[in-house]
């Protein structure tokens, strides 16, 4: 590489340069303070598009949507202080689901930093622990060189965030501005390549299972091997399930896909795992909302874990035989030494395996009840919106009852297609992380599927949305609860509903002389304040019209009240804090299994 | 419940020390004791961790310790092939009839008096953890003022260096 002459700068340009070479197209923030020199030249940037969000967190979750939506690094700027501190949730979120951001702070001047001055926060000290890695700037020079390692810190080997905290002295100091900078990260080396033995050792397993099952994470997404894990799967005829985190890397209509494990898992999903003497675990980590508890997980199972993360390896659940590598060479290389194998004859007839699985899925489908109570089922409105909005488009959620409801009831046949907070579970990721997916796939529909709890933290961004041109679309699940929360009053602290009532349907007014019962707030009146189409939908009759009407509305984005019923559950379900073995199809009833192993 | 020994070497570099205790603290696991200071390369610092955990949980820890991003090299020291020493500065009560008493005990130590008063000395002992516990035994009976220990440093013996693989990274990189 042929170095450019050096530029004479600001510091302030100096990040601007740098983000536009190292192809940032897009930031998502707030100024403020301490960032207010980089907002100056990056008014004139041509190559970086900033969209000016109305809350820091937006900006954090839009980044996250942006990245997840295009495998690229999303980037998200903030001031100093309340603005730093603001991006602390998403950064956290990032952190936990392994997405790819920068965020960049303005800190306080530097000889100011420790002094308590205006607008003083320790955010490379806050975030420490929530981040990849994070820097604090101490001279100019040092921008060019930070950002490229931030950026090459958060997309390679396991993704995650980082921030850049600048002061904003450093910002305004006279430097140079040269690309590209030299990295200069002598502790960083991922290992990405697996162990060749250890690939042998897995086929050998693979091929020889009896009852095995392919453990699908979001590893695979963001090694971008769905091509390859398809190709494995088709070679082995393994059944196979997707974390929350994986769901689209394998098609759902694929018959080998049993569906998501875990918590509010399908039946067949977490019964494989729990009957499984083999476990092919794939860019996943064994969460403790998959395993339920972990003594009693898959008992029977020899374990295959592949990941990039060696510290994920034997964390939870010892791996008999560990693989450190990016689930895209672990799966490549598996393929022709499980080939081997069947060539020699090493090769387990799964069709016993198969019939069990089979009986699952037939005896304990996905379903849900129609309420009585003539109310609207979310989950209907949900089943439908996928149908409708068809298998291209892209689905971000909030966290809670309608996030399962959207897991379970959309099929997902294509990667990054379905984004949300699985780690974290943050409530109000959904509207900000659809504004960063359809920013960074414009081409792409967006919906998010949202709850009203979760609707009423971050919906501001829909002003950001009608402003800067970005019709996503937000279909609002409104039972006028905290669903979730109410789901385990309901089960397991006797019906007494303790702070679960929104009031978005409505609540009777002792004030009012005609008694009128009055949404608070009205989604249509709320979307329609912001710059959005707004549409209400109460029955199961207009829901296909609804959704009909919200996707012909494109130059503006689109709000619907699905207004449904509250006393809809999530499940099947397994109880916090229980065993998989003891998974509800539905309240009150326990799958029988007559073929015990 | 064991205690091991790790020997972090680390970029050199503001900040570290807290990347490293906090891991600690963050995922539940106790420092016994940690020294931290230059090695011979300016830009690599060397952290001597003594931390108490169980056998799987210290695979854990070092593997968290090795996602640091400025963590170079992680190696742990077994007491068998390593030498390890502390520092302990103790002042002991010792008057004109038990002064000769303390000085005995420090002798058999091989302790310096580095300070001393008519009612009380201070002791500079340097060993390993098992002969600075001997020590301040025999020191008791006198009165222990007030004293000071050093975390533990600790080299793996022969010829062998753990910095030069990390040194090679650096210069890479650089």
């Amino acid at each position: 590489m042929t170095d450019r002459p050096a530029e004479s700068v600001t510091g302030a340009q100096s990040l601007v340069r740098s983000l536009e070479e190292v192809g940032a197209d897009v930031v998502f923030g707030i100024p403020g303070g301490a960032i207010l020199p980089a907002y100056d030249p990056l008014y004139d940037s041509t190559r970086v598009r900033h969209i000016l969000v109305r809350h820091e967190q937006g900006a954090g979750h839009a980044a996250e949507g942006y990245a997840q939506a295009t495998g690229r690094v999303g980037v998200c700027m903030a001031t100093s202080g309340p603005g730093a501190t603001n991006l602390v949730t998403p950064i956290a979120d990032a952190f936990l689901d392994s997405v790819p951001i920068v965020a960049i702070t303005g800190q306080v001047p530097f000889p100011a930093i420790g002094t308590d001055a205006f607008q003083e926060a320790d955010i490379s000290g806050i975030t420490l622990p929530i981040t990849k890695h994070n820097f604090l700037v101490q001279h100019a020079e040092q921008i060019p060189q930070t950002i490229a390692e931030a950026f090459h810190l958060a997309i390679t080997g396991r993704p995650g965030p980082v921030l850049v905290d600048i002061p904003k002295d450093v910002l305004q100091a006279a430097t140079s501005f040269s690309w590209p900078p030299t990295l200069d990260l002598p502790g960083y080396r991922p290992v990405l390549k697996p162990h060749g033995k250890q690939i042998r050792e897995a086929a050998k397993l693979i091929a020889a299972a009896q009852r095995p099952v392919l453990y699908v994470g979001g590893g695979v997404l963001k090694a971008h091997a769905t091509a390859e894990l398809k190709k494995l799967a088709e070679l082995t005829g393994i059944p196979l399930v997707t974390t929350l985190m994986a769901r689209g890397a394998f098609p759902d209509s694929h018959r080998q896909h049993l569906g998501m494990p875990g918590m509010h898992g399908s039946v067949a999903a977490v019964t494989a795992l729990q009957k499984a003497d083999l476990l092919i675990a794939l860019g996943t980590r064994f969460d403790d909302r998959v395993t339920g508890r972990l003594e009693s997980f898959a008992p029977h199972a020899t374990v295959i874990h592949a990941d990039i993360d060696p510290a994920e390896i034997g964390k939870n659940r010892v791996a008999e035989v560990p693989i450190v590598g990016d689930a895209r060479e672990v799966i490549t290389e598996l393929i022709p030494a499980i080939q081997a194998e069947y060539a020699v004859g090493n090769r387990a007839d799964l069709t016993g395996w198969w019939r069990q699985a089979d009986s699952w899925r037939e005896t304990y489908p996905l379903g849900y009840e129609v309420p009585t109570d003539g109310s609207l089922s979310p989950q209907y409105v949900i089943e439908r919106l996928g149908k409708i909005a068809g298998p291209e488009t892209i689905f971000t959620s909030g966290v809670g009852q309608h996030q399962m409801w959207a897991a379970q009831f959309i099929s997902y046949e294509n990667p990054y297609t379905w984004l949300n907070s699985g780690g974290a579970g943050t409530m109000g990721y959904s509207v900000p992380a659809a504004m960063g997916a359809k920013v960074g796939a414009p081409d792409k529909l967006v919906w998010a599927i949202d709850g009203d709890g979760c609707f009423q933290m971050t919906n501001q961004e829909l002003a950001t949305c009608a402003i800067e041109g970005i019709p996503i679309k937000v279909a609002v699940i409104n039972n006028g609860n905290l669903g979730m929360v109410r789901q385990w009053q309901t089960l397991f602290y006797g019906e007494r509903y303790s702070n679960t009532n929104l009031g978005t349907h409505a609540l009777p007014d002792p004030t009012s002389l005609s008694g009128a019962k009055q949404r608070i707030p009205d989604f249509v009146k709320l979307a329609d304040a912001l710059g959005c189409a707004g549409l209400r939908c109460e029955s199961q009759a207009d829901v296909d019209a609804t959704i009909e009407k919200a996707m012909s509305i494109n130059d503006q984005p689109v709000v619907v009240d699905f207004t449904v019923g509250k006393d809809a559950m999530v499940w099947p379900m397994v109880a916090a804090g229980t065993s998989n073995d003891d998974i509800l199809a539905a309240r009150g009833i326990r799958p029988e299994f007559e073929q015990e192993v | 419940m064991s205690i091991h020994t790790l020997s972090v070497l680390v970029e050199n570099k503001p900040g570290v020390l807290a990347r490293v205790s906090g891991l600690f603290s963050r995922r539940g696991f106790n420092i016994e004791s940690l020294a931290v200071g230059p090695t011979e390369h300016p830009e690599i610092s060397r952290i001597t961790i003594m931390v108490s955990v169980e056998g799987n949980a210290l695979e854990q820890v070092t593997k968290q310790l090795n996602k640091l991003i400025n963590v170079l090299k992680i190696v742990e020291l077994e007491p068998a092939n390593a030498v390890q020493r502390e520092l302990l500065l103790v002042k002991v009560r010792a008057d004109e009839t038990t002064r000769r008493g303390v000085v005995e005990t420090a002798e058999l130590f091989k302790a310096k008096v580095i300070d001393v008063g008519p009612e009380a000395l201070t002791l500079e002992i340097v060993g390993p953890p098992a002969k600075l516990e001997a020590a301040l035994k025999m020191l008791e009976p006198y009165g222990i003022r007030e004293m000071v220990q050093s975390g533990m440093v600790a080299l793996g013996r022969g010829p062998r260096s753990m910095t030069q693989a990390a040194l090679r990274a650096v210069e890479r990189s650089a």
